[in-house]
């Protein structure tokens, strides 16, 4: 009967089966504790997933506006300026400048000015209060509006100042009722009379600034009858490609730089915007909503690896007999802190498993129930499982020290 | 087999040192049955803790197997413990909701020995200590205090040792199960091997082929019996 008994440690195996034996000894203590690391993990997993997916929404949205777009907008109103600041925006920029824009600048394929504002329209008795945008022809391929009933404002419509509308989907719904064909029809905005000339076609989306809202119509006839001004509030410019973004940017500043006598950039009354700006913008903010969301969920996580640090120092306290046994016969101290370490990971491993599948049932939950976009990353999900093991071993680490530290005679004899 | 040379065991409790064993030398031969016997108080359970490679000396030397071991550190005499020594406790140590099996199969596991030449050894073991075959699945904690003892003598025999250590052994039975674990332990003698049994009894002593008196930390009479 010689057999060879080797100076290694526990074999992985053996390893396992003492911490399914433990783990399974107290099958509700284990569970509990688990439980705060699948809160923690289901927690961080759902709060990305909502984060990155209302960054993914507000994208698809700023990119449906249209492909290579730059805007131009009045910046911060000059104080010797003689222009009336009533409305609280600059109104710097004109028509000459989208003009000048289009004329003098090769790399810009179309420039449609525009001009918002809020106002009462009414039709059939219905009566509503929305955004109306005066702008040209050009406007609706830049912005990718596509015509649903009817047909666009035309170039002729802007130059002979016609009182023609063109609706969005969702006010044609609110003025004529959903599924109606309104053109030729009469609105009256601002208690001037309209005629409807066509619909676009629904980009969906919600909230402040979705295009089915508004009603488009000449900006001619914006300017003239029912604004009484000559400034615009915007210039939309469509970019040949999106090589020359930024080219046509610095140009389009410099142009109107020279229009309006300014030689200090710093000092410019507009500002040059394109749609990677304002996805940049609006991403780094969606960023931190989404780091701040994952930092609460975080610390339930770290709540949960104490609770794993708790259960493991009563568990190594009410095994010391064991472990003095387990000493007694042989076991080396890594061999007695491995098996607890191991023992506090596989916890929070089941846990992280659990957690993970939670957590996503979670997020399709919240899409499902709210209708939030939700979007689950492989990134979050590795982010959680590693951050549960780490939370294991940094929180497995101080007891398994302890029970390899104990003293075999003082552990033998405890009672 | 075992030879201490002038072992000292001093324990520092503040600025005092309490002086467990004085002096001790005894030599032990391969095969002997030996009964540790003294007093609580006397120092045998700290003579039997350095015997057992659980703790070191303050000075003096300890041969085993003619090494000297008496300042080895922690893992080195972990190391010892599994290839040569086998502990009977009072307590029977066993792991409580474990198959028989399994718990003799235990300093194995951490020998690093194959899955079934353990269960076969493990058996082999339990056969000698006198548990059948029904046994070797049942859990520990569902057997009586005789059985339990004797899956503890089994587990101590598992490594097939150069010494068994047992601490009072029969402490927690009563005598008639006692008895039984005595003639377990008189039979493994038989076969070979080297035994040491720390008691404060007398008559479980008588049992034993050489008594070693232990009194105030040292050895006061060695006899041995013909």
């Amino acid at each position: 009967m010689r057999i060879e008994l080797k100076n290694k440690f526990m074999l992985i195996n053996d390893l396992f089966k003492e911490i399914y034996f433990a783990i399974s000894a107290n099958k509700t203590r284990s569970g509990l504790t688990i439980l705060g690391i699948v809160i923690g993990i289901s927690s961080v997993i759902a709060m990305i997933s909502i984060g990155q997916g209302s960054t993914l929404s507000i994208e698809t949205s700023i990119q449906s506006m249209g492909s290579n777009l730059i805007t131009v907008r009045p910046g911060a109103q000059r104080s010797f300026s003689s222009v009336s600041t009533g409305r609280g925006s600059a109104q710097t920029l004109t028509i000459e400048d989208a003009e000048a824009i289009a004329e003098e600048i090769s790399s810009v394929q179309a420039v449609a000015p525009e001009l918002s504002q809020r106002y009462q329209i009414v039709a059939k008795g219905k009566n509503i209060n929305t955004q109306v945008v005066g702008t040209s022809a050009s406007y609706f391929s830049i912005k990718n509006i596509e015509i649903d009933q009817g047909s666009f404002i035309s170039e002729q419509n802007v130059l002979s100042q016609s009182k023609v509308a063109v609706l969005g989907s969702t006010t044609r719904d609110d003025l004529f009722g959903e599924g109606t064909n309104p053109v030729g029809q009469t609105i009256r905005i601002n208690g001037i009379n309209f005629k409807v000339i066509g619909v676009t076609k629904s980009k969906g989306g919600t909230g402040f600034g979705s295009q089915d809202e508004m009603v488009f119509i000449p900006i001619s006839t914006c300017q003239k009858i029912l604004a009484g001004a000559d400034y615009v509030s915007t210039i939309n410019i469509q970019a040949e490609s999106s090589e020359v973004m930024a080219q046509a940017q610095i140009e389009i500043s410099n142009l109107l730089l020279r229009l309006h006598n300014i030689s200090d950039l710093d000092a410019a009354d507009f500002s040059v915007l394109s749609q990677e700006d304002i996805l940049e913008s609006v991403s780094s903010i969606t960023q931190t909503m989404t780091i701040l969301l994952a930092s609460i969920a975080g610390i339930s996580l770290v709540v949960g690896g104490i609770g794993i640090m708790n259960m493991m120092m009563t568990t190594v306290t009410e095994r010391t007999r064991e472990i003095g046994l387990r000493k007694a016969i042989g076991a080396k101290r890594l061999d007695i802190s491995l098996q607890f370490l191991a023992e506090a990971v596989m916890l929070t491993f089941l846990g992280g498993v659990i957690g993970i599948i939670l957590g996503i049932g979670l997020a399709y939950g919240i899409t499902f129930f709210t209708s939030t976009t939700t979007k689950i990353s492989l990134f979050s999900i590795i982010l959680a499982f590693s951050v549960s093991a780490v939370i294991g071993i940094v929180f497995g680490y101080w007891p398994a020290q302890k029970a390899a530290k104990l003293n075999p005679i003082e552990a033998l004899r405890y009672e | 087999m075992i030879e201490i040379k002038n072992i000292t065991k001093v324990y520092k409790t503040g600025d005092l040192g309490n002086k467990v064993l004085k002096n001790i030398s005894f030599f032990i031969k391969e095969g002997e049955f030996v009964a540790i016997i003294g007093p609580s108080g006397s120092g045998k359970s700290t003579l039997m803790h350095i015997l057992g490679c659980l703790d070191v000396p303050t000075t003096g030397q300890y041969f085993f197997e003619e090494k000297d071991i008496s300042q080895l550190s922690d893992d080195e005499l972990a190391d010892i413990r599994k290839k040569k020594i086998g502990f009977v406790f009072q307590a029977f140590n066993l792991l409580p909701r474990t198959t028989v099996l399994r718990n003799v199969e235990l300093p194995l596991a951490y020998a690093n020995v194959s899955k079934e030449k353990r269960e076969e050894i493990a058996k082999k073991s339990l056969l000698s200590a006198g548990l059948s075959e029904k046994h070797f699945y049942r859990l520990s904690n569902q057997l009586s205090g005789g059985e339990m003892q004797r899956v503890a003598i089994a587990r101590a025999l598992v490594n097939n040792p150069a010494l068994i250590l047992a601490d009072e052994p029969t402490g927690n039975l009563d005598s008639r199960t006692g008895e039984i674990v005595l003639e377990t332990f008189k039979n493994l003698n038989k076969e070979g091997r080297t035994i040491i049994l720390i008691t404060h009894e007398k008559y479980i002593a008588e049992h034993a082929r050489r008594i070693i008196f232990i009194k105030d930390g040292e050895v006061i009479e060695d006899r041995i019996k013909e």
